[in-house]
């Protein structure tokens, strides 16, 4: 994962709540196999929008350029959908401002070398004003800092664990397996002894024993 | 098992049972004891264990189904060259790659992960059980901690059989009193949401209590878990109970003998100590509850049926007000205007919401000797090949159809915009599903949320109605 350290850029807005994670990543593209290259289905229906008069923020210099996200209440809530964090990271963002998120959304940033930053009403609308003035905006994580052309600084916060994995781009699977290992071997060993019905017995897993091939080839049977 | 020093909410006794660790920063390290794996959340995630190499820790932790991107009808058949059949066919290879059972579309276990988990008893209480899914929360109505997660942290699950997480704080919500006649589990969870709103829950695990809820059956319960991430949360729960267990009991993968016996008397010491506390209460008199509908995009965004459209501009807040606007503008609204003025085009009844063998036996109620409003697209589409099993077993399936319902295969269909079912632009539903997101059900699809009763009497009527007045009649 690429790690986090600051980011110095113009930043684009959307000043409205509820952003969901189906408006930034619409469910027709869930059907793509992987994960890179999704930027150019980011917020699909809302830059295509035949009702708009102005291209979508994330479409008009020199927002198209942002790496910087200042949204407002809630933003991705909804569907667990991480493609909403890849398609975002892969057209460039790596920060997003909000009141709050979802938070699953939240928990996918991290996965992702993005940082979700949860500033206050207050604070949002001095960082969108920056935004909308095309100043150049600082996300810094080290000292936990938002930093305005306009000498104005506002601190956020961030759990520590969450810092740390960004600020070293850690590979979250690599260090369990790494560090925790023998914890795992050893809490399974002890829940066996203390709830064995966790544990499949041969008998239960034979319920499986009859589950037949998906139909990928010829037509067969019939239609239901 | 679990320390009896200190009264203890249900959602802190099963994780305590569940951290393997704690770290010097405060987060835990969590063991999960079941993975639900679909098509849409896993290919990257195998992908990423294949590439690492890593084998996975535990395959008999997980059960794999392909429920989104399947079509209902025309099932038998290879599915049409395309987006869809590819990401079934590489879940299918990733199973048998990996040695994880997997249900094919055809099979009588195959429906949606969230119907199935519970008929299989792969759900369990006290367990940990995650999948790719926000609505992973159904299964907290088994007592549960199940919670929607990324498809990083499903491979993280493959890997390791672990997550790194913060415990939630805890807020109960307190269900009391007996429901009106005509208002369902689903309008109890509406206003649940209204209440507290789309982020009331964030950061806490709920836990419904309350004579309410303790009357609800446990298909009754799932959906009100499931709706939980709508209010915020990932994580809705339900002590478990009688009904819990007599509801599991003999199910496939449910305990068996000395085992079953061990497990109810773990299973009894999980609800909430009396004196346990919680950091937030809410409490709702569902008496004063009456069906509900949703007028917007937001599922907070709902009213009463014999409500009107609110409007915007009596809003203060900006943000809101805007995204109120958007609402009203993009539903096709008009402020003030009635809630049953608005005709519909399409319903649909299914979901993990709402696609259990009762909310069928309670839609047919309504829809019986009655048929659909001329030029309405009507559908029924279970939850699982189980649920349809049933239901054809009780002739629920001829009242639908003999009303002009289409009556389809399992699958999460219209609730969300991958398969072949969708709404196109401009085109209005009475759902039964969970979100009411723009373009959830496809491109520029108008949803209103609604219980089932509330659907299929919108598909007799023809337009958002009180399911009340139409069962006595009254209704054009």
């Amino acid at each position: 994962m690429k790690p986090f350290d600051t980011v110095t850029s113009v930043a684009a807005w959307i000043d409205e709540d509820a952003i969901d994670t189906d408006i930034i990543f619409p469910a027709r593209f869930l059907l793509l196999l992987d994960k890179e290259g999704l930027g150019k289905h980011a917020f699909h229906e809302r830059r295509n929008d035949p009702r708009q008069s102005t291209p979508f923020i994330l479409d008009r210099p020199p927002y198209d350029k942002a790496e910087i996200l200042v949204a407002a209440q809630d933003f991705g809530t909804g569907s667990s959908r991480e493609q909403a964090v890849w398609a975002l990271a892969d057209f460039g963002l790596r920060c997003v401002i909000a009141e709050s998120f979802g938070e699953i959304f939240f928990a996918n940033c991290f996965k992702n070398g993005v940082l979700p930053v949860r500033l206050s009403p207050d604070d949002i609308a001095v960082v969108r004003e920056a935004a909308q003035r095309e100043e150049l905006v600082t996300i810094d994580l080290p000292t936990q800092e938002v930093r305005l052309a306009s000498g104005v600084v506002i601190g956020f916060e961030i759990e520590p664990y969450r810092k740390d994995a960004l600020l070293n781009g850690l590979d979250e699977i690599g260090s369990i397996q790494r560090d925790d290992g023998a914890d795992i071997a050893a809490f399974e060993e002890k829940q066996k002894r203390r709830a064995p019905w966790l544990y499949y017995s041969e008998e239960q897993l034979a319920h499986f024993n009859d589950l037949g091939e998906e139909i990928l080839g010829e037509p067969t049977g019939k239609s239901g | 098992m679990t320390d009896k020093t200190e009264p203890q909410t249900l959602y802190e006794k099963v994780w305590a049972d569940h951290v393997v660790k704690t770290y010097d920063n405060g987060t835990d390290l969590l063991y999960v004891d079941r993975h639900l794996v679909q098509e849409v959340s896993s290919p990257q995630a195998f992908k990423g264990l294949k590439q690492a190499g890593r084998p996975m820790h535990r395959p008999d932790a997980h059960i794999s189904v392909a429920d989104h991107a399947v079509p209902t009808q025309g099932r038998g058949h290879p599915l049409r060259e395309g987006l869809a059949a590819s990401q079934v066919a590489r879940l299918y290879e990733n199973a048998r790659e990996y040695g994880v059972p997997y249900i094919p579309m055809q099979d009588r276990r195959h429906g949606i992960v969230h119907v199935i988990g519970p008929e299989l008893a792969f759900t369990l209480p006290g367990v940990v059980l995650v999948c790719g899914d926000s609505h992973t929360c159904t299964h907290g109505a088994f007592g549960a901690i199940a919670f929607g997660i990324g498809a990083s942290e499903c491979e993280c699950v493959f890997a390791t059989q672990v997550l790194r997480q913060q415990r939630q704080k805890t807020m109960r919500i307190r269900l009391e009193g007996v429901r009106p006649e005509g208002v369902e589990v689903k309008d109890m969870i509406l206003a649940v949401i209204a209440e507290i709103g789309i982020g009331g829950g964030v950061g806490h695990a709920i836990e419904y209590a309350g004579s309410a809820v303790r009357d609800l059956s446990m298909e009754q319960r799932m959906t009100l878990c499931n709706m939980s991430i709508e209010a915020g949360s990932r994580i809705g729960m339900v002590a478990p109970d009688e009904k819990t267990f007599a509801y599991l009991e003999g199910r496939p993968l449910a305990p068996k003998g000395a085992d079953w016996e061990a497990a109810l008397d773990y299973w009894r010491s999980l609800p909430s100590d009396p004196d346990a506390v919680f950091d937030r209460e809410v409490v709702i008199d569902v008496s004063t509850l009456s069906p509900f509908v949703s007028w917007g995009t937001t599922p907070e965004e709902c009213a009463p049926i014999a409500g009107t459209v609110p409007d915007p501009s009596d809003v203060e807040d900006e943000g809101r007000r805007a995204r109120m606007q958007r609402s009203v503008e993009y539903m096709g609204l008009t402020p003030g205007m009635a809630l049953s003025d608005l005709t519909v085009d399409r319903v649909f009844i299914g979901s993990c919401t709402n696609g259990r063998i009762e909310d069928l036996r309670q839609a047919a109620e309504v829809v019986a000797g009655r048929k659909v409003s001329p030029g309405i697209d009507a559908m029924v589409v279970p939850g699982s090949a189980a649920v349809r099993a049933q239901a054809e077993s009780e002739g629920l399936d001829k009242i639908f159809v003999e009303a002009g319902f289409s009556w389809r295969a399992s699958g999460c269909s219209m609730c969300v915009g991958m398969n072949d079912d969708r709404l196109t632009p401009g085109q209005r539903c009475a759902s039964t599903s969970n979100r009411n997101f723009e373009g959830r059900q496809g491109i520029g699809g108008r949803t209103h949320l609604m219980s089932p009763p509330m659907a299929a009497a919108a598909a007799i009527a023809g337009h958002l109605v009180d399911v009340r007045s139409l069962k006595k009649g009254a209704v054009e």
